[in-house]
């Protein structure tokens, strides 16, 4: 039997749930566990209900449980929502200076923080060394992470003090070999080492939640990544000084949500034009327009693989984790540079927030992939026909070398095209033949991810964010699970490869339109089934279980 | 012309042609990217000014000449205008005005004179034109000049007084429109080389600004009309930017 831990932690906004929830999940780390964190808050800056879902076990897991083992309740109100949430048998941990009435395990936070001096936020480490006892975690790996991550004050004293207050209920046991990963970390961060590792130069923004992550680690990490980070006046400002800054050489990504993705999409068709590499990442939200901000969708599809106006090919691709999404952005930056081409990555907002366990051997392979330079011999041409419609780049300061791009049609030296109707056909059919090879290069293994059970006939489809639980569900139904991450151009070749003797298919997208479905069945393959979410919340693992469970029993 | 000259003197003193880069916006005025062999960027309407921020901070060593209509610049892009010269973006920006839309054959603009008949509006138009060198001035723009097309040697001047500028350089071009809007004997008329006793100074640049409000009354001041030292956007930036390429250190803080 697995090994597997549900914990809810809640509190006010502004009192630190989330703070609270990243220190026990590194307390589970060190007891060896993978860790997944769901982070629930409104677009509110005081008084709204924040929770956050830790969920451990002893092997990978992305995706949020509904019942839990354990409910930590830093006030009244997580008390009374939570509550319903408990597995019978559950634990109910609650500060009970501000929790009466409550069945369960009261930890006196407050009185114990204020008979030692500390001020009213230390009430979460008291509940930390309070819950820590009750779980039955040894006092040495409490007062490990305490001493490392709350080393201000007396908050060792404090953890110590609600340690001691209570008594031993449960065992959280510590996980023997584990293989669990040494890092923790969101999606959005990962994001930002796999684009850096990959060689990104530049990181322009404007704020925009789940996306502004992002921004808020480039900044923070701008010397030690070498990525200058810059906010600018608007979402549109952005993407044209990504332009600008990448037709100078330099690797430049950006990145919003949704409707301020959408912002972008004049860029990405000029990109597509001028043959410029920038990396776009959309992490989306429940949409239409603003949407449900700080909740998740995957509403985006179709508008990501269609942008912008004009015939152009472009890459999309759609991780489902934090090592999935360091991966790919290093590819996508390299594929942008290669192909000199927009190149989009599509996230969600429980990748870009949710924390996750993540090897260090991710990132040991992204490595900087070399673009097609000029050779510096003859006269340079940045648009120059090839037969494989690459034209090499260079860049503004090279001598002997005049660099003209532009977003009209143009010739091969940049200049603008408007009467030549042969020359504007055969400059569309010079970017034609770069897309075959985009194809070509989308349509690899690993555009394709396949679990569970290969010589099942029924077959259920996932993509981004969802794959994660969808995944852990089918394994345990004796199902094959695939997940396509490339998006655009269409891996067809390696879906049809690995649909091959499927019988059954049943697609679960968090969306109401099933837009993959719709992507699927332009390449002629068509899902029996759909299982759709758009509540802006992600799926529960019971909530799938039960829903592809009565799919399969009906055809039985 | 003038710049054609501006850039054979730039070139003369020292200035590599591989380091200038013009950047071309969506306009008659654009169509210089085309005519010159220099490195060019065209990008979209409006947004020629942050595609040469983009380039220039990118690579610092470059110059860069964004070229604009009255259109693009006060309409379609004026928020890219207004936070390039607030942050003291270090590129020239040269504003071609014929007081409306021409490639577009002939509507109003945010510097069409009130009253003005054009295609999109036919009674005249409604709306006072804006006086966009006293918009920069509250902006903060560290350097705001004003040529005329047809003072050649005067607007060539201008043009390597705006690039000598460490910062951001506003350079307003009137340039009568000869197929919509022929204004030429209009500001024959009018213009006269105005002096701004000391170009630090923003009342006395106001005072020069508000002589003319784009409308039928008053003299039109052409020159340097303010200027004003002030650190770069990109000096400030990279001062602030120290490469040090710890991907290690960065993974540490998630362990």
């Amino acid at each position: 039997m697995p090994i597997e831990y549900s914990i809810i932690i809640g509190g006010q906004a502004g009192q630190g749930s989330r703070k609270a929830g990243l220190i026990l999940a590194k307390v589970f780390k060190k007891l060896g566990y993978f860790v997944y964190i769901y982070d629930d808050y409104q677009s509110l800056v005081k008084g709204g209900h924040n929770f956050s879902q830790i969920r451990i076990a002893d092997g990978p897991i992305a995706g949020r449980r509904e019942k839990v083992d354990m409910v930590i309740a830093l006030d009244k109100k997580t008390a009374e929502m939570h509550k319903k949430d408990l597995k019978k048998g559950g634990l109910m941990i609650f500060n009970s200076n501000k929790v009466m009435d409550q069945e369960g395990y009261g930890v006196e936070a407050d009185k114990i923080v204020k008979d030692l001096g500390g001020i009213p936020i230390m009430a979460n480490t008291a509940m930390i060394g309070g819950f820590a006892k009750i779980a039955g975690i040894d006092w040495s790996i409490i007062k490990g992470i305490v001493e490392k991550e709350l080393n201000k004050g007396n908050n060792l004293e404090i953890a110590k003090a609600a340690y001691d207050s209570v008594e031993k209920v449960a065992k959280i046991e510590k996980v023997l070999n584990s293989k669990a990963p040494q890092l923790l970390m969101t999606g959005n961060e990962a994001t930002a080492l796999g684009a850096a590792k990959a060689g990104l130069d530049m990181y322009y923004a404007y704020p925009m939640t789940p996306a502004s992550g992002l921004l808020h680690y480039f900044a923070e990490h701008q010397n030690d990544l070498g990525v200058l980070t810059i906010q600018l006046e608007n979402e549109i400002a952005v993407a044209n000084e990504a332009v600008g800054s990448a037709y100078a050489g330099k690797r430049t990504m950006i990145a919003s949500s949704s409707g301020g993705f959408a912002l972008f999409s004049e860029v990405i068709s000029f990109t597509a034009m001028a043959e410029t590499p920038v990396v776009f990442v959309n992490s989306q939200r429940m949409g239409p327009a603003t949407g449900v901000p700080t909740y998740s969708g995957q509403s985006d599809l179709l508008f990501c693989i269609n942008p912008g106006p004009g015939d152009f090919e472009k890459f999309v691709v759609a991780p489902s984790t934090a090592e999935e999404t360091a991966v790919w952005s290093g590819k996508l930056l390299n594929w942008a540079w290669q192909y000199q081409t927009p190149a989009i990555l599509l996230i969600d907002k429980e990748l870009s927030e949710g924390t996750f366990s993540v090897s260090k051997d991710t990132f040991q392979e992204i490595k900087k992939e070399k673009e097609l330079l000029w050779n510096k011999k003859g006269d340079y041409m940045r648009y120059r026909i090839t037969e494989e419609g690459l034209s090499p780049l260079a860049y503004p300061g090279t001598p002997n070398a005049i660099i003209k791009a532009s977003s009209y049609e143009h010739d091969e030296a940049g200049l603008t095209i408007e009467t030549d109707e042969a020359l504007i056909t055969s400059m569309q059919e010079k970017r034609m033949r770069k897309f075959e090879e985009m194809k070509k290069v989308a349509d690899c293994p690993e555009a394709v991810a396949v679990y569970g059970n290969k010589g099942s006939k029924t077959v259920v489809i996932s993509w981004g964010f969802n794959a994660g639980a969808v995944k852990e569900v089918s394994e345990k139904l004796g199902l094959k699970f695939v997940q396509p991450i490339v998006m655009s151009p269409f891996p067809v070749k390696q879906m049809k490869k690995v649909l091959q003797g499927a019988e059954k298919i049943i697609l679960v997208e968090n969306n109401a339109m099933s837009q993959l479905g719709k992507v699927m069945a332009e390449y002629g393959i068509k899902a029996d089934k759909t299982i759709l979410k758009y509540s802006s919340r992600p799926f529960y693992i019971e909530e799938l279980e039960s829903r592809i469970s009565k799919l399969i029993s009906k055809t039985k | 012309m003038a710049f054609k000259q501006a850039i054979t003197a730039m070139i003369e003193s020292g200035t590599p042609k591989e380091n200038i880069v013009i950047v071309g916006d969506i306009g008659c005025s654009s169509k210089i990217a085309d005519y010159l062999n220099l490195n060019s960027f065209i990008g979209l309407h409006g947004r020629s000014i942050s595609l040469a921020e983009g380039i220039k901070i990118a690579n610092p060593e470059l110059k860069l000449f964004a070229f604009l209509g009255d259109g693009g610049c006060l309409d379609e892009g004026i928020s890219h205008m207004v936070h390039a010269a607030k942050r003291n973006a270090n590129i020239n920006v040269i504003m071609h005005n014929n007081r409306l839309f021409a490639l577009t054959t002939g509507q109003f603009t945010a510097a069409t004179p009130k009253g003005l008949k054009t295609r999109s509006t036919p009674e005249g138009t409604i709306e006072e034109p804006l006086n966009v060198l006293e918009l920069l001035l509250a902006c903060n723009a560290s350097f705001i000049a004003r040529g005329y097309s047809s003072k050649v040697e005067d607007l060539k001047n201008l043009i390597l007084e705006a690039d000598k500028h460490q910062g951001f350089s506003f350079l307003e071009v009137l340039q009568p429109c000869v197929s919509f809007y022929n204004n030429i004997d209009f500001y024959n008329e009018r213009v006269y080389c105005g002096q701004n006793p000391d170009l630090s100074s923003k009342e006395a640049a106001m005072k020069l600004i508000k002589e003319w409000n784009y409308g039928n009354e008053g003299r039109i001041p052409l020159g340097v009309i303010y200027q004003e030292k002030r650190s770069s956007f990109e000096t400030e930036t990279m001062a602030g930017f120290d490469k040090k390429n710890s991907f290690e250190k960065c993974l540490q803080t998630h362990l």
